[in-house]
């Protein structure tokens, strides 16, 4: 029987942050996924730092995590909000569509 | 029951915090033009702030848990940061009646970003770090969309949004990587804890941290949201973002680099030097091709942003000096920029183009001036302020034996001389197209010509400026 262990949940946080990362880099499509990358990896990180806090047993990791759930909804409000100004303006939100300035 | 925390040292970051909220349920309950006596309110209360930040701080103190820390490190970059705010601020209020854009949120949320600015400034544990960025960012992704009707202001808005999200993601995983393998969050414990030996898990969460501030400073190679940012966003929030963030961005980079891992040295300074390589270039090249003079200035503060980083590389009180005095400098330079850029007006349309600023020695000699003054500055032509910057960080580079990075720095600025002096030429030399407009603006006159004259005087008085710069830096050595 398979133990468990921290670097389970590590390789799963570390997995999860990448894939945030590639979302935001390749993807040429939707503003959309882009928001839900940013969620994926500051889910990740709040994944590493319950992980960590259970197996220092430090309660400091679980405080942490709670302000990172907290900001992150602040920070989703935000960006949806930002994201219907820019609809409004352009009537799009596709990523490639954001080039007004370049240089 | 546990005892209160001793509420004293953070009474700055209290009052503005309460400030903010009264500005909000003022703006709130007088609707109709209220916009303009909350923007002098708010600025009362930055600069209210400023004085009470001296006084709340006596030597180090530490409280709320050893969460949050005061020492004169963090008076000397608050006081900046509120300065910063206040002259911004300052500019705003005029451009938002022209712009019919008199909202009494704008004020609010430049208070929310500069409280955040603050507690960053003062954070002494990684939580208090993450919460005190990420209080400055979301107030800025507000600020920098404020335009709301414009497409290049919400894209601007968009681009910093998901950029600085990024960062703050690669702030927490470095975060949490530190927390799990070293055991502890507070900047206290960590220092204490990498004496004998380091486990890899927290080098590579450092380089994680350094690469999210880098981007928080727009260090190459985490700048590339910079020249759209500072081009899209409305001009006041451009002057505010390229002074006040930076500059508690900056302040919080060195208090994390020598603080908790001060004993790391060797191992983040070559980070550091690279960084600090690539920006001068980089500022000094990209600069370059630029007609917009927002864009201009986008990476002329990357490239001023790479010699500060010299300061840090060099890493000894000497260095950290440097760098403090170099941000003082930056801060008035730019300041006096800005409010030059926001009195460029043409039938009352706001010009960005270098080529608007054609022949402005004959129509505005006055502007066109201190205009001059601040390029100069910025050049770092001797005997202006911004010369002193330079030759106190390349000074430190040199007895500490970091020649590359001093002879490299000497290069890029004579290769960004040539931008700077462009818009001299431009300003002297060529025939205006079509006047700008005249009477912008009583304040901003009055912002142009004071950093002006400060610029001028510095070389008469740098002794004060210097001293504090150096109890600052001591302060953060335990001197």
């Amino acid at each position: 029987m398979l133990e468990i262990g921290l670097a389970h949940y590590l390789t799963v946080g570390a997995i999860l942050f990448t894939l945030g990362v590639f979302g935001i880099f390749l993807n040429r499509k939707n503003v959309i996924t882009i928001l839900m990358s940013i969620e994926l990896m500051l889910l990740a990180v709040n994944l590493n730092f319950v992980a960590f806090s259970h197996f220092l047993n430090d309660l400091g990791g679980q405080i942490f995590a709670m302000f990172v759930l907290t900001v992150a909804a602040a920070e989703a409000a935000i960006g949806l909000a930002i994201v219907v100004v820019f609809f409004r303006n352009r009537g799009t939100i596709a990523v490639q569509d954001a080039n007004q300035m370049k240089g | 029951m546990q005892e209160l925390p001793n509420f004293a040292p953070a009474l700055p970051e209290i009052f503005i915090a309460f400030s903010a909220i009264a500005l909000l349920l003022l703006g709130v309950f007088r609707k109709e033009d209220a916009t303009q006596g909350i923007t002098v309110l708010a600025i009362v209360a930055m600069l209210f702030a400023g004085l009470l930040v001296p006084a709340a701080a006596g030597g180090r103190v530490v409280t709320f848990g050893g969460m949050f820390v005061v020492d004169g490190f963090s008076a000397f970059t608050k006081v900046l940061v509120l300065l910063a705010s206040a002259f911004t601020m300052a500019m705003s209020a005029n451009w938002l009646h022209r712009e019919k854009l008199e909202r009494f949120e704008y004020p609010v949320l430049m208070l929310l970003a500069t409280l955040g600015m603050m507690l960053m400034i003062s954070a002494n544990n990684l939580m208090a770090l993450y919460l005190g960025l990420e209080l400055q960012s979301l107030a800025l992704y507000v600020l920098a969309a404020y335009q709301r009707d414009s497409g290049r202001a919400t894209e601007a808005g968009l681009k910093y949004f998901v950029l600085g999200s990024l960062a703050s993601g690669m702030l927490l995983y470095g975060s949490s990587l530190i927390y799990g393998f070293a055991g502890t969050t507070g900047f206290d414990a960590l220092g204490h804890s990498f004496a004998q030996g380091v486990p890899v898990g927290v080098t590579v969460g450092m380089v994680f941290v350094i690469a999210a501030l880098a981007f928080k400073i727009s260090a190459v190679p985490f700048h590339m949201w910079t020249p759209d940012v500072y081009e899209g966003a409305p001009t006041p929030v451009t002057a505010f973002f390229a002074v006040a963030p930076k500059i508690a961005a900056f302040s919080l980079l060195v208090r994390v680099m020598v603080g908790p891992f001060g004993d790391l040295t060797h191992q983040w300074s070559q980070v550091v030097i690279f960084i600090s390589l690539a920006s001068m270039a980089l500022g000094a090249f990209g600069a370059i091709a630029q007609n917009n003079i927002k864009r201009l200035m986008a990476y002329s503060s990357i490239g001023h942003v790479g010699y500060a980083l010299i300061g840090l590389a060099v890493g000894d009180q000497v260095g950290i000096r440097g760098v403090l005095i170099y941000l003082a400098i930056y801060l008035f330079m730019n300041v006096g920029t800005f409010a030059v850029i926001l009195a460029m007006r043409q039938k009352g349309r706001l010009m960005e183009g270098i080529d608007d600023l054609a022949g402005l020695s004959k129509t505005h000699p006055m502007s066109a001036a201190a205009m001059a003054i601040f390029m100069f500055s910025m050049a770092g032509i001797p005997p202006l302020a911004g010369f002193w910057g330079k030759l106190y960080v390349f000074m430190a580079a040199i007895e500490k034996g970091f020649i590359t990075l001093a002879v490299v720095g000497v290069l890029t600025s004579v290769v960004s001389a040539y931008y700077y002096l462009r818009i001299i030429k431009v300003m002297y030399f060529d025939e205006p197209v079509e006047a700008l407009d005249h009477g912008t603006g009583k304040g901003l006159s009055f912002i142009v010509a004071f950093n002006a004259i400060l610029i001028v005087v510095f070389t008469f008085l740098p002794s004060s400026l210097v001293s504090s710069a150096s109890t600052a830096a001591a302060a953060l050595f335990g001197g």
